[in-house]
């Protein structure tokens, strides 16, 4: 496949590794930020070809993970109100809320529906237009553009029964809270790829110079990864810390201006809760107020007790790095996909999960 | 991903070929992409073009990386 | 959402006076018989059938396999086949796991009333056709009818026994260090066909299901390799990496897999990346992992490669001592990753 197999080339994967060794001469700790990233890295048993010296921790890029408990229930609930459907991708299903989970709720009647798109979702509501459709809309800055325009394209056909349950969050408030945590031991950082096509490499500057950290934009993929470590390493290593482009092929300094306009157009950034890392002050999107009737919460009179986290889960160390997920006490004994004690063992781009499936002892 | 045959103008959506799988996709957000052209697709939504330029640098970094440090020494 | 694939008769159809199933024909009074003698099951003749007995008898000496498996797969019709292919295949593919080649197969549906009398007759004319290839023969069945909303278009199970192959030995306890695992063809496509009219995914080339008859190859296997054979399952729910993590736990040893050497189709690959779905994981039908003796491995390979439908065939892995109770898989860029039970369902009602 172009465009993907090159960037998993076993010679190239060397010839970076090599380059990587030679260069390295002193401890560095990265941070990934990207579950997705992450979930290549541990895959492709990446960490166990870089030198000792280079510590990957990984860092809280999972939307799913990051999604309060809270917000969960609100979607159960949503879900379990009459002629109502909520979409969702299928991520979140198996994320426990303070009860239950959407998957649970699913297999009890609930009219619960995976899909890809909230386009989708979109055409699901023009399709039926006798039921409420309400789509679950989680992610990071890279998702929300999608979720944007099905706001506009839905008001573009006036349609009555779409709404989206938003629940976004943004990166950089997130390496800043990060950052400027006092047990921070990060020194370089590799942005999201996806992250940084939407909203340009604007943003890091100012992380970059404050905290004096390296911020490389890295893609997804093995030769990827590789070279936005080389590319960190060599900073570091000559005492730089600039902003740099590794997925300069589908990243543009700018970003990409529709996207961000869409995103403006229909959300405003507010203050979020992190699962397991508590509050970060203007770190996520809520749904303008001139987009009021496609904002569920403003529609539906959402009836749901807040709810506290399981203590046992250690997710917010985790996520800012601090601990691995082996180091947990229940990491693969009382936590694991089957029955998870919170969100990273389960979701597709949490550090637990990538840790169970992928990595060895 | 690659564009493989426009299938609206009005909406901008397109089928877009995932190695062999076709799927439709809204390309509202890549105004510039046409057939032929590579995409970067996330949920339904094409998020931006492939720049086929920078997609080689990357092979020809190491060696050029390489010939830096010996001017530099 | 998803496209119904309209069921093309590739038998005619003979005129019936009923267009759908109703509970009237599973009653077991005059519309049950009119079912059984309108011709239905005239698809399936032979000598024991007409008996219309309750059961068959038969004149059986020796060591024989049985074996038995439900098919609940939706939709029933998919690229390639039908639930009627799975519903032969599949048996006889278990008895083929033990070593035997299946003979007789006992097959019983539960329809769901409204079934369509087209789709039931292109099942029947599948299932005929599957049995044909098989060389086995269905003696006795049974149909019962659901209210709507009580199934799912249908259900099937087959029954089924064959002899034991004299040079069969086939026991997970003879799995030894240093035995050979190979795999008989390309991963995946099976449930990659079930999910792309799930999913209303479109296809440059359509992928087919890879549901086939494996006793042919598995006689001559044991007919060229017999004892040097330890092990047989075919990968069906969960993948191959379930197959391999069930051996990995019931021996207590080791299993190393090489992922370059795993063979799966371009689009497959593309259609699971797209999906997010692990190709391990994903389902086959008329795949098999044979775990073998290192001295007879690449001849083996070299049988297989030389059929048609296991053309596909790769070494890909060993048996090993490290790593005791698990799989770990070498990465195509070189790094190592464990591969683990698949945690809940991937892909429901996939066989």
């Amino acid at each position: 496949m172009k465009y993907l197999s090159e960037y998993r080339d076993p010679a190239l994967v060397e010839d970076f590794l090599n380059e990587i060794h030679k260069i390295t001469t002193q401890p560095w700790t990265l941070m990934e930020i990207c579950g997705g990233q992450t979930h290549s890295l541990v895959k492709n048993g990446i960490p166990a070809l870089l030198p000792d010296k280079i510590t990957l921790v990984h860092g809280p890029g999972c939307p799913v993970c990051v999604t309060s408990i809270s917000i969960i229930d609100e979607a159960i609930y949503l879900a379990q109100q009459p002629d109502t459907i909520l979409c969702s991708f299928g991520d979140m299903l198996r994320v426990p809320g303070s009860q239950k989970s959407l998957l649970e709720v699913k297999a009890q009647g609930a009219d619960v529906r995976i899909l890809y798109s909230p386009l989708e979702a979109v055409k699901l509501a023009k399709e039926n237009p006798n039921k409420q459709v309400v789509f679950f809309a989680v992610g990071f800055e890279t998702t929300a553009p999608a979720n944007a325009l099905s706001v506009v394209l839905a008001a573009q056909s006036a349609l009555e029964n779409y709404s989206i349950l938003a629940s976004h969050v943004l990166v950089p408030p997130a390496m800043e809270a990060i950052l400027s945590d006092e047990s921070n031991t990060i020194d370089a950082f590799l942005a999201a790829g996806h992250v940084c096509t939407i909203m340009g490499l604007d943003e890091y500057y100012p992380i970059a110079q404050q905290y004096k950290c390296p911020v490389v934009v890295t893609g997804f993929e093995p030769v990827d990864l590789l070279q936005g470590i080389l590319m960190a390493i060599n900073q570091l290593e000559k005492g730089e810390f600039k902003v740099e482009n590794q997925y300069a092929r589908s990243v543009m300094p700018e970003g990409n201006l529709i996207a961000q306009k869409t995103i403006h157009q229909v959300f405003e950034v507010n203050d979020r809760v992190w699962r397991g890392i508590g509050n970060i002050p203007q770190s996520g999107y809520d749904v303008k107020n001139e987009f009021k009737k496609y904002n569920a919460r403003y529609k539906f009179n959402i009836d749901i007790i807040a709810a506290e986290e399981n203590k046992e889960c250690i997710s917010g160390d985790i996520m800012k790095g601090l601990k691995k997920p082996k180091q947990c006490p229940n990491f693969g004994t009382k936590c694991t996909p089957e029955h998870p004690l919170g969100a990273p063992m389960v979701s597709s781009e949490g550090a637990c999960a990538a840790y169970y499936h992928y990595a060895e002892n | 991903m690659e564009i493989t045959s426009q299938l609206d103008e009005t909406f901008r959506t397109a089928k877009v070929s995932f190695g062999g799988i076709l799927k439709e996709i809204n390309l509202y957000m890549t105004p510039d992409a046409h057939v032929g052209d590579f995409v970067l697709v996330h949920v339904g939504v094409a998020i931006s073009k492939v720049d086929e330029e920078e997609a080689a640098k990357i092979f020809s970094y190491l060696k050029e990386m390489g010939e830096v440090e010996e001017l530099n020494s | 959402m998803n496209e119904k694939i309209k069921v093309e008769l590739q038998c005619p159809m003979p005129k019936f006076d009923f267009d759908v199933i109703t509970m009237g024909h599973g009653s077991g009074g005059l519309l049950t018989h009119r079912l059984l003698k309108s011709g239905v099951f005239d698809i399936l003749k032979n000598e024991w059938l007409d008996q219309q007995h309750d059961g068959a008898i038969l004149n059986i000496q020796g060591k024989i396999a049985f074996s038995t498996d439900s098919y609940v797969v939706s939709p029933i019709f998919f690229p390639g086949g039908n639930i009627g292919d799975l519903a032969i295949n599949g048996t006889v593919n278990d008895l083929a796991m033990c070593g035997a080649n299946a003979e007789f197969l006992s097959l019983s549906f539960i329809i769901e009333e409204g079934l369509l009398m087209e789709e039931l007759w292109q099942i029947l004319y599948t299932i005929k056709k599957a049995a044909d290839k098989a060389g086995i023969v269905v003696v006795t069945g049974d149909t019962k009818v659901v209210e709507k909303g009580k199934g799912d278009k249908i259900f099937i199970n087959t029954s089924g026994i064959g002899h034991l192959h004299p040079k069969a030995n086939i026991h997970h306890n003879r799995i030894e260090e240093g035995d050979v695992i190979i795999v008989s063809g390309n991963i995946a496509s099976h449930g990659i066909a079930i999910m792309s009219v799930r999913e209303g995914l479109e296809f440059e080339t359509t992928i087919v299901t890879d549901s086939i008859p494996l006793n042919h190859m598995i006689t001559s296997l044991l007919e060229n390799f017999g004892e040097n054979i330890k092990f047989l399952r075919d990968a069906t729910r969960g993948g191959i990496a379930s197959v391999m993590n069930e051996v990995a736990e019931i021996t207590s040893l080791g299993i190393y897999l090489d992922q370059k050497q795993i063979p799966i189709e371009e689009q497959v690959d593309g259609a699971c990346e797209m999906l997010g779905l692990d190709p391990l994981y994903v389902a086959n039908e008329g795949v098999f992992i044979c775990i073998i003796n290192a001295e007879s491995a690449s001849e083996a390979l070299n049988l297989l490669k030389g059929e048609k439908e296991c053309k596909n065939a790769s070494i890909i892995g060993h048996v090993t001592s490290e790593n005791k109770g698990k799989v770990i898989m070498k990465s195509k860029v070189g790094g190592t990753r464990m591969v683990n039970f698949l945690p809940g369902e991937q892909l429901p009602r996939i066989c």
